[in-house]
């Protein structure tokens, strides 16, 4: 017994040796930045310090998110083909007027931009059907993978693995897989069935262009959905099972009302994201056949750099309209979490 | 054994060495470069020459891909951040930003008497004098066939002055004997359709020279393309499956057998003389002819001078090498490109192939020239062509996949190309 408790002496002290010495940087570290933190805690008070701290992230986001979005309104404002700002001529509202005539909201047809109304319309489409399964998709094997079942481990990396892939990668994979000799092709002919031209088909291009972002960002919603589940306390279901409780009112009752605010976050950066959809479908479909998937990013992408005239002041007029529809979604999400914060 | 003090020295030396040599190239050019086959490499080969010849002088090479060249480097160039040189193909599109060589080259007449025509592709508007660059590559458009094919399908190609419908209708039996997927594929691309389209009247500019797109001469050629869509002669998979003025090639399909024929340009060739060899025989024909002509269209990619260097005596001093006859010569006859250089055009240049296949669709295509419709020449060199060839083919690729009209097509394309020239003179 004393001999055991010499050797854990001995030990500890060296595991305290070890951390003395690792960490006599970070105490000259701190020793340098003690006076004059000392000196901004004098000048500010305690109660501003957070401030301070936050500062320097602050600044970083600034100049990178909140100048470019005043610079991006402010070239929505003018016209030309000039690169920077003070060239450009002022046009006031006209761009937003131009985006916004139309016959019929209905018909993009009707309108003058028709490809910024069908890279709308298309983008409601693609977020209404990809967030919807993608949620359902990732609840669903968030509530397989937190079972115990063989190979959980693997199934969890294998769900992931495609997160990892650049979404160029993911859609030249899938077009090697879907093209007129693509993979898929292959096997139907092998079967005796026709092959199917899948990009020229609307419906079908579509299909793929959600199928295929399901497939790449599922397995990030999946792990933030098995972070919620994991974290239910189990007690909760032992007495739930010791009720007899069936297992579909287990479901409702615990798992769901108990996963909501991680299912909120699901819902709201798949929206998100799905409503910035570009690199992965560009790259898939080429926002083909026609304009059958050609999404508002797209647009904007091609308005603003493609075209040999390449029309900044569009651009960013759409950009704008882009940026507010985020922003609504954005509250959206904050309204119904303190929502549910409050019931 | 060496002592530390040796070590030092030589390590010293050693060091100094690599100073002067770095102080000896004192000016370092880049050129922007993309890469149709092996034009990169033949380039370097002769851009190290050069260095070898002026060791104060490091040509950096930087080769991207070729939607940069039309997406990245004219934002680059309007941000006043380009490189010295770049190799372009939007040639009138971002003349604002080119060098004028004159006072920097050693002997502008050479440049006007060898270049003269191709200069102003490189011109603003009322610019009559300016030299900026000279053509690495001379394009023309026309079409390519399986000659194999016709020869297994014991069909008789059409010979020349065949119209567009002559090859339409034989494709469509070679197709249909030997089961082949694709009859006919055309470069998805507005410069593609041009020279059909003015072989079938169309005009492209009006009485004041104001482009106007739609005449009965685009509808006869837009509407074939269209029909050719719907009937299966063409495959929509190329004009149908992407949106906008997006570029597709049919080549690949072309190389492994699956297309009759198809319609691109001289640019293939060495592509083909490399991938195809002689797995078929692969032919260049001449252009098929509609009512107004037989012609197809002319291009080419130039290599220009810009504004943003900083060194333009060490640009111009670089031009003058890589435009004389010599050095083109070798670039032109080892890259299989036809020549942008009147001198070698006349005299000829040694092609370095001997594939047969290679030979003639380079004197097809060469012989080709003299026929080009004045038309082409003034589309080719109007400053806003691409706003043109753009609005052609999205609006069409739209019609042939169903979601407009041809009218409605024919509408949209009018209207993009005034709307985008107004924004263009609206301001930059």
């Amino acid at each position: 017994m004393a001999h055991n408790s010499t050797a854990q002496s001995d030990e500890m002290s060296l595991g305290d040796r070890f951390n003395a010495v690792a960490a006599w940087p970070m105490r000259i570290l701190f020793g340098l930045l003690d006076r004059p933190f000392r000196a901004i805690q004098r000048l500010f008070g305690i109660e501003r310090m957070p401030y301070i701290f936050l500062l320097p992230n602050l600044a970083f986001f600034g100049l990178f998110v909140v100048v470019p979005l005043f610079i991006n309104f402010a070239f929505s404002a003018t016209g030309g083909t000039n690169l920077f700002l003070a060239d450009r001529p002022f046009v006031g509202t006209e761009q937003y007027r131009y985006l916004a005539d139309c016959g019929s909201y209905l018909d993009p047809s009707t309108c003058r931009e028709d490809r910024f109304w069908r890279g709308i319309y298309n983008t409601i489409t693609f977020v209404v059907f990809q967030v919807a399964f993608m949620v359902l998709f990732s609840l669903v094997t968030a509530l397989i993978l937190n079972r115990k079942i063989r190979g959980r481990g693997f199934f969890r990396a294998a769900f992931f693995f495609p997160v990892l892939l650049s979404p160029v990668v993911v859609a030249l994979i899938w077009k090697w897989i879907l093209l007129r000799d693509g993979v898929l092709n292959a096997g139907l002919t092998s079967i005796g069935l026709d092959r199917i031209l899948f990009f020229v088909d609307p419906t079908w291009s579509m299909f793929w262009a959600i199928f295929v972002s399901i497939w790449a960002h599922m397995g990030f919603y999946t792990l933030i959905l098995l972070a919620g589940l994991q974290a239910i306390p189990p007690d909760l279901y032992e007495a739930a099972e010791m009720d007899g409780t069936k297992r579909e009112r287990i479901f409702w009752r615990i798992t769901l009302p108990l996963l909501w605010p991680n299912l909120l976050v699901v819902i709201v950066l798949a929206l998100i994201k799905a409503v910035q959809i570009f690199d992965e479908v560009f790259v898939l479909t080429g926002g083909g056949p026609g304009t059958a998937t050609q999404f508002i990013v797209q647009y904007i992408y091609t308005t603003g750099f493609s075209n040999q005239v390449q029309n900044f002041g569009l651009a960013a007029a759409a950009s704008v309209v882009l940026g507010v529809v985020l922003f609504a979604l954005t509250l959206m999400q904050l309204a119904a979490s303190r929502r549910r914060e409050d019931n | 054994m060496r002592s530390n003090l040796q070590r030092l020295l030589i390590l010293g030396t050693a060091a100094m060495g690599l100073t002067v040599g770095s102080a000896l190239a004192e000016t370092e050019l880049r050129i922007t470069w993309y890469n149709d086959g092996n034009e990169g490499e033949v380039m370097r080969d002769l851009l190290d020459r050069y260095e070898a010849a002026n060791p104060d002088v490091k040509v950096t090479l930087d080769v991207v891909p070729y939607k940069a060249i039309l997406e990245s480097l004219p934002v680059q160039l309007a941000a006043g951040d380009g490189p010295d040189l770049a190799r372009v193909t939007d040639l009138g599109g971002l003349s604002e930003h080119y060098m004028d060589l004159t006072p920097h080259i050693s002997d502008p007449a050479y440049w006007e008497k060898n270049f003269g025509p191709f200069l102003k592709w490189l011109r603003k508007p009322g610019d009559d004098s300016s030299i900026s660059g000279f053509m690495t590559q001379l394009t023309v458009t026309g079409p390519y066939v399986n000659k194999t094919l016709f020869e297994q399908a014991e069909i008789e190609m059409p010979g020349e002055g065949a119209t567009w419908d002559d090859w339409a209708k034989a494709v469509n039996e070679v197709a249909t004997k030997l089961e082949i997927p694709i009859p006919m594929a055309w470069d998805r691309s507005g410069h593609r359709v041009a020279g059909p389209a003015i072989a079938m009247g169309a005009k492209m500019f009006d009485a004041e020279g104001n482009p106007a797109l739609v005449d009965d001469g685009l509808k006869a050629m837009a509407g074939r393309l269209y029909d050719w869509h719907q009937d299966g002669t063409m495959a929509k998979e190329l004009w149908g499956s992407v949106s906008g003025s997006q570029y597709l090639g049919a080549n690949e399909d072309f190389a492994n057998a699956q297309v009759v024929m198809y319609m691109s340009g001289s640019w293939q060739i060495p592509q083909f003389a490399d991938k195809i060899g002689d797995a078929f025989d692969w032919w260049a024909v001449p252009a098929p002819c509609g009512p107004a002509a037989c012609t197809g269209m002319p291009g080419g990619a130039s290599l220009v001078a810009l504004k943003t260097s900083k060194h333009p005596a060490e640009v111009g001093k670089l031009m003058d090498y890589l435009s004389s006859e010599e050095v083109l010569n070798e670039f032109y006859g080892r890259t299989l490109f036809i020549p942008g250089h009147l001198g070698l055009a006349a005299s000829g240049v040694d092609f370095k192939t001997e594939d047969p296949r290679a030979e003639h669709a380079l004197l097809t295509f060469a012989a080709a020239v003299p026929g080009i419709s004045p038309i082409a020449f003034d589309l080719q060199g109007y400053v806003y062509n691409r706003v043109m060839f753009n609005a052609l083919i999205s609006r069409l690729g739209e019609a042939i996949v169903g979601e407009l009209t041809l009218d409605q097509a024919y509408d949209r394309m009018t209207q993009d190309i005034e709307q985008q020239i107004a924004e263009k003179k609206r301001g930059g």
